[in-house]
């Protein structure tokens, strides 16, 4: 599949997860959440802005503990917890959060 | 996601009404080139796949003789017909083993038996036509290789080899399944399933470590590519990464912690979950495995003990001495390899760990067992010890425990659904009706026992469970892994208990407590 964003086209594998991860941008995320009926509230963002930072760092997205803390720390206890992340993103903190963020498909057993 | 039904629970798993063609849709996505072609396979379907699918049918004909008796000696008795889990989830009939089964045995007929060849009509033989491999590609996935509808067979005939042979088929003629071969490489070029390299594997212990201190007050160490350590923990990626897993993962660490042994988790081999048995490539399968090997002789280790994975204990109870033995290198006095459970619960009957059960007093659990542990293992080196020794753990940490239907456990047990390389999102529909008999059992426990949570030995079972618990109205977190459980009743020593919690929190030193 692929996005259509301002006359430019983004090459995406079968799951909508975009192939070229340079080419995220603000606007593409948007157009992703979209797309998985998610409305892009602060609090999505500030996953999303720390999953890019963890993965610049470690080419990884960061593992469920990893990101309930570092939740914990910016947005307080209450949100620290992985319902909340799952509230926010449906289909799970990792795959749905990671796809709007423009990285890749965690795999494994997971 | 998706258009389908969630299946209704009903008090027992009843034969479905059939419904052919039910699930012919249901195909994952194929491997890419860049997914094929690491693994030496082509990269995509070749032009003559007829005639090389049919000779690399002939080489593993050549090289099992299983695979031969299996296709050779079904006699059509239908004991089989009702005892998988995707057919009593789904009511197709190319779901029930046997016929599954005479996918590939039509095609075996034709070109390997005398009278398939000269009498194809009298025999049920069929030539591989481009129909017949879209059908191996779509119920060749529907099986996740957990070998119940073996047990049934009175001839022990076993339909996870035809499924493995038949994708070790379509893999050599560039029709490979996605997820399985991502996988597979993500293993040989960074260590694991997931793709987790050394420095976020090292900052993920690291956090695990600061939050068992700021639990317990114990410093408990997680360590990571460690010279000269006793053990070498190989344990599923997942078991960094998710939740249940990382509960268990916790829970090791304070056992070894308690036990007073060293141990470390490899960076190069931080993977136990080899998923070429799902693909049935011996080649891919030693491949992974010999990077275990790799890993205890560069660390220098003594002993290996494997997590809480269902497959990997397959691979390394039965095929790890032929994949990557010998392992003269190892301390002999210990089992080469050993279960997390062996050795949990080997302290366990030393009287060497102390629970406080109450901890899980919040639960009623019963225990999932996962289908390779059950059927293809065993645990503390006697029949029955794989079905035992993860209850008289979970007795031993837990004051409210039930089991499930009788046949719906032990070497009876029903695959939890996503097993076999099937736990991905584009068979989520299958996933999803396939775990239908489990629940059923689950639900009725549920409903006579009060049972809130149910226990997983396997990274599969816990993840397909969070994933299809919400599908029939249940909490995801109502699966969890055994060793969570030990985690929650392990009383360490010099652990901060509730009444001095508040005192100590602050403290960066633990009060000692006297024996």
């Amino acid at each position: 599949m692929a996005y259509q964003l301002n006359g430019q086209t983004f090459e995406a594998d079968e799951e909508g997860y975009i192939k070229d991860i340079s080419q995220w941008s603000r606007e593409l995320a948007e157009l992703i959440a979209e797309d998985e009926n998610i409305d892009m509230t602060d609090d999505h963002w500030e996953v999303v802005n720390f999953l890019r930072e963890y993965y610049e760092e470690y080419q990884i997205a960061p593992a469920i503990r990893v990101l309930t803390k570092a939740v914990k720390k910016t947005m307080g206890p209450e949100k620290g917890n992985s319902k909340y992340l799952y509230e926010l993103f449906p289909y799970g903190p990792a795959k749905q959060a990671c796809k709007i963020a423009g990285l890749p498909k965690p795999t494994g057993c997971i | 996601m998706g258009d389908y039904k969630v299946p209704e629970l009903t008090e027992f798993t009843e034969i479905p009404a059939l419904q052919e063609g039910a699930m012919s849709h249901s195909h994952p996505y194929l491997a890419a080139p860049e997914h094929q072609e690491p693994l030496g396979f082509p990269g995509e379907l070749v032009e003559d796949w007829h005639d090389r699918a049919i000779a690399r049918f002939g080489e593993l004909l050549d090289k099992s003789r299983a695979l031969r008796v299996y296709l050779d000696s079904c006699v059509r008795c239908g004991a089989c017909t009702d005892k998988c889990h995707y057919f009593l989830g789904t009511g197709d009939p190319k779901n029930m083993p046997v016929a599954r089964q005479d996918l590939m045995r039509k095609v075996y007929r034709r070109h390997f038996t005398f009278a398939g060849k000269w009498l194809p009509w009298l025999v049920g033989a069929e030539d591989l036509t481009e129909e017949v491999l879209d059908d191996w590609y779509s119920y060749f996935h529907q099986c996740s290789q957990c070998r119940r509808c073996s047990v049934y067979c009175p001839y022990g005939i076993d339909t996870a080899e035809l499924s493995m042979a038949a994708r070790d088929i379509m893999d050599h003629i560039g029709k490979g399944q996605k997820y399985c071969n991502e996988i597979i490489g993500k293993v040989h070029t960074i260590g694991n399933n997931l793709g987790l390299p050394g420095p976020a594997l090292a900052d993920t212990l690291e956090g695990l470590e600061e939050d068992i201190e700021d639990e317990t007050g114990v410093k408990v160490r997680l360590p990571l590519d460690e010279k000269g350590a006793e053990i070498l923990l190989v344990t599923p990626s997942a078991d960094f990464f998710a939740e249940p897993h990382v509960d268990g993962l916790m829970g090791y660490a304070k056992v070894f912690h308690q036990a007073g042994v060293s141990w470390t988790i490899s960076s190069y081999a931080s993977e136990a979950a080899n998923f070429a048995m799902f693909i049935g490539s011996y080649e891919q399968m030693r491949e992974i495995a010999l990077r275990i090997r790799k890993a205890a002789l560069d660390l220098g280790v003594k002993r290996l003990v494997f997590g809480e994975c269902g497959h990997a204990w397959r691979v390394a109870y039965s095929f790890l001495n032929t994949l990557a033995g010998p392992w003269d290198f190892l301390d002999q006095k210990y089992p080469i390899p050993q279960h997390i459970c062996e050795f949990t619960y080997d302290l366990i009957q030393k009287g060497a760990l102390k629970f406080d059960k109450s901890a899980n007093d919040d639960m009623t659990l019963t225990f999932h067992d996962s289908c390779n542990v059950a059927r293809a293992t065993r645990m503390g080196g006697v029949p029955g010890g794989q079905f035992e020794i993860p209850r008289a753990i979970a007795r031993a940490v837990c004051n409210n425990f039930v089991d499930m239907a009788p046949d719906s456990i032990r070497e009876g047990t029903y695959c939890c659904g996503g097993g076999g390389g099937l736990l991905t999102d584009d068979l989520m529909e299958l996933r999803v009706k396939g775990a239908k008999p489990r629940m059923d059992a689950l639900n009725q426990v549920v409903q006579t026992d009060g049972v809130t949570h149910m226990i997983a030995i396997c990274a599969i079972c816990k993840s397909q469970f969070s994933k299809v618990f919400p599908e029939y109205g249940m909490g995801m977190d109502r699966v969890v892994s055994l060793h969570q459980l030990v985690s929650n009743a392990i009383i360490l020593d010099g652990q901060t208990t509730d009444e001095d919690d508040d005192e100590t929190k602050a403290g960066a030193a633990p009060t000692e407590t006297e024996e």
